[in-house]
């Protein structure tokens, strides 16, 4: 570690819970104590929550719901600040045929395209507000992570300098695997700090486990756990580029974490799929999901996003075919 | 708005399309029964669904008699081929009216629609299927070459699962051999009377399938019939005993499923989420109306609170009400006299000393509902950890080690299921062994396969169902003029083997 | 001048002793022409609630000893058996007025017959258990066990090679039993007591009694620490009685047998007496 790290300081619940400073050895023993998950009981529960059916005016508010916790996301080699205009047009007008229809909660991009991002806003900038779309910004050598602990840190702190209210970071995933649970751990806690303004308030951090590459649930529920306890804002299950991404049995466990760490401290920790979900029929299901785990409570934007960028068309239809009564077509929503 | 509350999402009942009466179903026709008919209500609103013939003795008669000639005409000639195609088709029919059934289930019994729709129907298809593919390979079930159908099979099912236990018993019957005659509980026989109208569909030769309605005269006429080969009966205990003695010094043979009392046992290294979903499914799936339930959970001392706590968190986001609500997970209570037993035990329970706790639920004002309700400080002479309340009721006792678990767990006259939720493979083997119950759930509960035996320990009742096994309950090692038990729990035996091994040669 | 004898007393066989009556009762057995053989203790129900209370006690370490371990304590019962033939001959000849050859293949097939059984207890449960291949991620397995304390009719015209063909199945799969032995033929019951006491068979796993079945047989079909009754060689009782008797609990129940190969060796013999269990698993790579 070096100086300026330890200087760095992690959730305070969880050095309380810790009586002690947070050591590779003592997140091992934490860590390996918290019972295990049965997959199989698992994914019956997330298929039996994925059965629920909403109906009427359950659906028409679970359509608007679902918009509102939208990060609409472009990661692509190819964006341009000619996309990335684009895309912000879209999360501020989603639908133009319908003034009802309400914004998305944040655009999601690479770091270098956070200017063009906050430019294209505007006056619809959150910009430290409780009102307006925010912008988030993946960072920390997304996806994989590959790069020194330097690079992730000005990787982070250019995107918030940029004006990113909200940044996606990478865990290191080979550390994880290779339980060097102190290494991620002080990562996570390192680019929190990257996420201080000179205002000495943070960016959101969001921390992104790569459930594809963990693969098993008892390493995703661990590292949903070292994610809050390093001081993660928001647990999302993935960058997007590796298979699986969200799946309801995986957001269901990191649910269940949020869970008992309220249960244990009385924090309100985000969780964010991202990632596959591309149906409304499939979003509401973790709306269902979230309701029924964790408390309807959670179904705002400071804890619970979708990371999507075609379901928010799908979610635009069916909410047209509620309106109007009959089925709507591609043609009649704007691509962005 | 709250969106926990969801919408009303009704299933629609307009796939039905029932009859005003329905007579009794024998020969391949519906007859006119000459008992006296009743009515058969639905217990969520206790409006009245259709009118039901009653079988008296002169019904069971003709129906023994419809189904001994089919057995002697046509089932025990034809090919085992092509009975194994009847219960394909048959299983095919199911399967197309499979929403016509499920609602018609949870119309007539009261359970969720998403059990009968996920659980029951698909499963009643399954197990035809099964059975179908054994019919013409009688040979490798483990009763030797050749072996002999039985006879008439008299079959009496109870109102927690109407299809599915018809199912149970049907498929395998037919598929040894027999022909049927079934009397389906006196509060839920209309998918079993749906269920004859498939076998029309299926062109059944008359008189295989014979299915009577009525109460428990109707049943009991049947139990003791003198040309009825073997009873299969899944209900109480205290009717099972009643059938073992009326029986006794006959040639029937017998298989009861029964009641039980199950230990669920959660050790404190268990997957504590699915171990909770685990729980509240082993005890409130169908309402508690089932016989394996996890009734008495067994939760270690040094968890004990943790748990009950998730417990009750969880309980509450149950939702009681319409059965044929999508949405809903716990449905109406089957009949009144049920919801009075559970009443009675559930408040011998609270001045037993108990502990009582149900979630804030509205229960509608017609029909027959009862809350899900939890009673902590349990102790194992209390009735409520002993009797078979049969509805969704949870009994919460403490142990400190595997083998106060084990033991409390046994300490039962009952000995059908139970529940181990441990992340310890080893420790799962060993308990598995040592407890005295038929069917053993590891890290799940309440899972049923056609492929998979089921039935009981002690006053459980005896023979399996489901599996090589359950069909072993229907069959005779070629030649033998009857089996070696009034009871075998798998008939299995070779014929090369009961030749006397000796030393005089 | 010949020597003169020194006759046994014939008692009970109650978890690994050798007790009287409890109610001091002894009963003649005679010769087929009958001659006084000896007194035989006359079980009383008291006794048989002793031997209940043996049996349930000796369950757990036999149902649980492994099946290699029950198959061989098994085997020296024949080994022992072997070793006393001559003994068992004379006692057949005696009692049941049959020639030394017939009794000489009564004993030999008895011998055998144990043999057979013992061959089987590392073997029931792969021939009778099986893989069930359920719909799901589930490890799933059915294995018969054994049914607990078995309470037994003997038949009754057989000294040994019934009451082996009545007690060796039962034993096999790990039960435990008692066992009323033939009312008019019990010395060979009592003489394979001694060799049960001397072998490696924990004393409780077979409990024998002797005197009347009438008398003796209800308590044990009403006995709630029984789990099953064979009532093989009950024919001549009321064994419907039995029967409904033993409906109370619900006990497993073998109908009285006839004719002249009763109990013939089968594996039906074992799996009756067993119970099956099923065992379901969740499996999961993750």
């Amino acid at each position: 570690m070096t100086d300026t790290q330890k200087a760095v300081v992690p959730r305070p619940t969880a050095l309380e819970l810790f009586d002690g400073p947070v050591t590779d050895a003592s997140l091992r023993r934490y860590l390996e104590g918290i019972p295990g998950v049965d997959a199989v009981g698992l994914e019956q529960r997330a298929a039996g929550l994925g059965t629920r059916s909403i109906k009427t005016s359950s659906k028409k508010w679970a359509l608007d719901t679902i918009i509102e916790l939208i990060d609409l996301t472009t990661l692509e080699g190819a964006d341009t600040p000619g996309k990335v205009r684009s895309l912000v047009a879209k999360a501020v007008t989603p639908d133009a045929s319908d003034p009802s229809t309400p914004r998305v909660a944040a655009v999601c991009v690479y770091g270098d395209m956070v200017p063009y991002a906050v430019e294209a806003l505007g006056s619809h900038h959150s910009a430290g507000t409780d009102s307006g779309i925010n912008v988030a910004a993946v960072a920390t050598a997304f996806p994989s992570g590959r790069a020194s602990l330097a690079i992730k840190l000005s990787d982070t702190a250019d995107a918030v300098d940029a004006g990113a209210d909200e940044i996606d970071m990478v865990i290191d995933r080979g550390a994880f695997l290779s339980g060097r649970y102190g290494q991620v751990y002080d990562e996570i806690v390192a680019v929190k700090e990257a996420c201080r303004r000179s205002d000495g308030t943070y960016a959101h951090l969001k921390v992104i486990l790569e459930t594809g590459e963990l693969n098993t649930y008892d390493n995703v529920r661990r590292a949903s756990w070292l994610a809050i306890l390093a001081g993660g804002d928001f647990i999302k299950t993935s960058t997007g580029k590796v298979a699986p991404a969200a799946t309801l049995p995986v957001t269901l466990l990191m649910l269940e974490v949020v869970r008992d760490w309220h249960r244990l401290t009385g924090e309100k920790v985000g969780v964010k799929p991202a990632g596959g979900i591309r149906t409304s029929k499939d979003a509401i299901k973790y709306l269902v999901t979230v309701a029924e785990t964790v408390g309807e409570e959670w179904l705002q934007p400071h804890l619970f996003r979708f990371g999507a960028s075609s379901l928010l068309n799908d979610v635009l239809l069916q909410r047209q075919k509620m309106s109007t009564g009959h089925y709507s077509g591609a043609d009649y929503v704007t691509i962005d | 708005m709250s969106f926990l509350n969801y919408a009303p999402a009704p299933e629609s009942t307009a796939i039905l399309n029932l009859k005003s009466e329905y007579g009794l179903f024998i020969n391949g026709e519906f007859v006119d029964g000459h008992g006296t008919p009743f009515s058969t209500i639905s217990p969520a609103n206790e409006k009245t669904i259709t009118t039901i013939a009653s079988a008296n003795d002169e019904d069971v008669d003709r129906a023994v008699a419809a189904a001994r000639k089919a057995y002697d005409k046509t089932w025990s000639r034809m090919s085992g081929s092509d009975r194994g195609k009847y219960l394909f088709r048959i299983a095919r029919l199911v399967q197309e009216r499979a929403r016509e059934l499920a609602v018609a289930e949870s119309l007539d019994n009261g359970k969720p629609i998403k059990e009968s729709r996920d659980v029951d129907v698909p499963l009643v298809a399954a197990w035809f299927f099964y059975y179908a593919g054994w019919a013409d390979k009688l040979d490798y079930a483990g009763a030797g070459a050749n072996p002999a159908s039985l006879g008439v099979a008299g079959q009496i099912i109870p109102w927690n699962f109407p299809l599915l236990m018809l199912a149970w018993k049907i498929a395998p019957a037919l598929a040894a051999g027999n022909t049927v005659v079934l009397k389906p509980a006196e509060t839920t026989p209309l998918t079993a009377l749906l269920f004859a109208e498939i076998l029309q569909q299926a062109d059944l030769p008359p008189g295989v399938v014979n299915i009577i309605t009525g109460a428990g005269a109707t049943g009991s006429a049947l139990v003791n019939h003198t040309d009825v080969n073997k009873i299969a009966f899944t209900g109480s205990t205290n009717v099972g005993r009643g059938i073992a003695k009326a029986i006794a010094g006959t040639d029937k043979r017998v298989t009861l499923e029964l009641g039980g009392k199950a230990a669920n046992i959660v050790f404190d290294d268990a997957p504590i989420d699915q171990a909770i979903e685990g729980i509240v499914n082993g005890i409130f799936f169908n309402q508690g109306h089932v016989c394996c339930a996890g009734s008495r959970l067994l939760v270690q001392e040094n968890i004990h609170d943790e748990v009950v706590d998730r417990l009750k968190e969880r309980l509450s986001t149950l939702r009681l009400g319409d059965p044929l609500d999508k949405n809903t997970d716990i449905g109406a209570i089957n009949s009144a006299a049920q919801l009075e037993r559970i009443k009675t035990l559930s408040d011998v329970g609270e001045s037993e000393g108990a502990e009582r706790w149900s979630p804030d639920c509205e229960l509608p004002s017609d029909g027959f509902w009862f809350a899900p309700t939890i009673f902590t400080n349990v102790s194992t002479s209390h009735r409520i950890a002993r009797e078979e309340v049969f509805g969704p009721v949870l009994s919460v006792l403490t142990f400190r080690t595997p083998a106060e678990a084990i033991a409390k767990a046994n300490n039962t006259p009952y000995g059908l299921s139970a529940g181990i939720w441990s992340d310890k493979g080893s420790r799962i083997l060993a308990v598995a062994d040592k407890l005295r119950a038929g069917v053993i759930w590891a890290n799940t509960f309440n899972r049923f396969d056609p492929a998979s035996p089921f039935g009981g320990y002690k006053e459980s009742g005896y023979g399996r169902e489901g599996g090589r096994h359950g069909l072993a309950a229907y069959l005779k090692p070629a030649g033998s003029a009857r089996a070696v038990t009034a009871a075998p729990s798998a008939d299995i035996t070779d014929t090369a083997l009961t030749t006397q091994k000796g030393s005089d040669k | 001048m010949s020597r003169l004898a020194v006759p046994k007393t014939y008692k009970l066989y109650i978890g690994g002793k050798f007790p009287r009556s409890e109610s001091g009762r002894t009963y003649e057995v005679v010769t087929k022409k009958g001659a006084f053989l000896a007194n035989a203790a006359q079980a009383s129900r008291k006794d048989a609630r002793d031997a209940v209370v043996s049996a349930r006690g000796a369950l757990s370490g036999w149902a649980n000893a492994t099946a290699y371990n029950r198959g061989q304590v098994l085997y020296r019962i024949a080994e022992l058996l072997e070793g006393r033939r001559v003994q068992f001959i004379d006692e057949i000849v005696q009692s049941e007025g049959v020639s030394a050859g017939a009794a000489t293949r009564q004993v030999d097939e008895a011998i055998d017959r144990w043999v057979w059984y013992a061959g089987w207890a590392d073997k029931y449960v792969q021939v009778t258990g099986n893989a069930n291949p359920v719909s799901g991620p589930y490890f799933n397995l059915s294995v018969p066990e054994p049914t607990g304390v078995v309470a037994i009719v003997a038949p009754q015209d057989s000294s040994l090679l019934g009451l082996v063909s009545v007690v060796a199945p039962a034993l096999v799969a790990g039960n435990t039993v008692v066992v009323l032995a033939s009312e008019r033929l019990p010395l060979s019951a009592i003489s394979l007591s001694e060799v049960l006491a001397t072998s490696d068979v924990p004393g409780g796993v077979v409990n024998i009694l002797t005197g009347s079945s009438a008398e003796v047989a209800p308590w044990l079909a009403s006995h709630a620490d029984v789990n099953a009754i064979d009532l093989t060689g009950a024919a001549a009782l009321d064994w419907v009685d039995l029967e409904i008797a033993a409906a109370g609990t619900l006990k497993r129940v073998i109908r009285p047998e006839g004719g002249t190969d009763l109990a013939a060796p089968s594996l039906d013999r074992i799996t009756a007496l067993t119970e099956t269990k099923t065992v379901w698993h969740t499996k999961s790579l993750i």
